[in-house]
């Protein structure tokens, strides 16, 4: 085993999540600077991507809340369907969105 | 209007351009907001007027050469889909902003279209400022609820059997969409083909086409 096996990663340095994972979007509403739809909230799709490198997180970044603190955004894939049940168009249709860790449960 | 009547001895008046009315709410603050950061020498107005030096050098050309070097050059074109930005960067374009780039293929079975539903977000880094009407709420809400109609208005009628692929942009990344290249093109040259990819064929609101573009000779 070479030396790079035992090399402990910090906390939100590796991905929680990796394609093909089942993720919901949280349905929190808090009030200020937030980078999640308000049209996505509560709603499930599948991790396509990982997104490489960790960001800072945005929301917090904006009040000037940030203790370096990084986390992986998730290009996560929602079919059109699971968005506006009455959608319009093929049922292939979809959306991609980036989402930030903190706000993504596995299903 | 044929071309002599405004071809054009400048033996009628204009009206002068000035700025019509009072400035509004916003425009009032931004322009107090800067006095304050300069005065308290935060920014320097030298900061300011670069960076509207570095926007104004970016516009849909730079986007086109992109576009037409992944449509000659399959290596190009991999390191493209795999690091939009990266591939951007060997042709010397720079992310001052700190974005990063997913290039999104249009292909027979995808048609992508870019939004940003709660802002601005827009590949300037590539492309310069976005129209107006990519940053109107219209555009945003509808680009996500009903893309078929939007695209239609555009003149883009997808084919039922094409996947519509809406990529909505909030945060780190930015998108450009590669346009399928045009039937007919294959004795073009590079320079050609950069002249068929508008700005509106790299949001995914229009496909490239031989119409698009200027003249080639």
């Amino acid at each position: 085993m070479g030396p790079a096996a035992r090399v402990v990663l910090a906390f939100g340095e590796a991905p929680v999540f990796a394609p093909g994972d089942q993720v919901r979007i949280l349905t929190r509403l808090p009030v200020g600077h937030y980078r999640v739809p308000l049209y996505l909230r509560g709603k499930a799709g599948t991790v396509e991507a990982v997104i490489e490198p960790p960001g800072i997180d945005n929301e917090e970044e904006a009040y000037g809340r940030n203790a370096g603190m990084k986390r992986h955004y998730y290009r996560v894939a929602l079919p059109m369907t699971e968005i506006w049940p009455d959608y319009v168009g093929s049922p292939r249709d979809g959306l991609r969105i980036e989402v930030f860790e903190t706000w993504l449960e596995r299903i | 209007m044929g071309p002599q009547e405004h071809g054009h001895d400048h033996d009628h008046p204009h009206d002068e351009i000035a700025q019509a009315g009072r400035p509004g709410y916003y425009e009032v603050m931004e322009t107090a907001v800067r006095e304050l950061l300069i005065e308290k020498r935060l920014i320097e107005t030298e900061e300011i007027r670069r960076q509207v030096e570095v926007l104004d050098s970016r516009t849909p050309a730079l986007g086109a050469t992109v576009v037409a070097r992944a449509w000659v050059d399959p290596a190009f074109k991999s390191r493209l889909l795999a690091n939009g930005r990266a591939a951007c960067e060997e042709l010397g374009i720079s992310f001052y902003d700190d974005t990063g780039l997913i290039v999104l293929e249009n292909t027979g079975q995808v048609h992508n279209l870019i939004v940003c539903t709660l802002c601005s977000c827009y590949p300037r880094a590539v492309l310069g400022l976005p129209p107006d009407w990519y940053k109107l709420k219209p555009y945003r809400a509808r680009a996500v609820i009903e893309p078929r109609a939007v695209l239609a208005e555009f003149g883009t009628v997808v084919p039922d059997d094409v996947e519509v692929r809406v990529s909505d942009s909030t945060a780190m990344v930015r998108y450009l969409v590669l346009p399928q290249r045009p039937a007919g093109t294959d004795d073009y040259t590079e320079e050609q083909l950069a002249a068929l990819v508008t700005r509106d064929t790299m949001i995914g609101v229009a496909p490239a086409t031989i119409r698009t573009g200027s003249t080639v000779q």
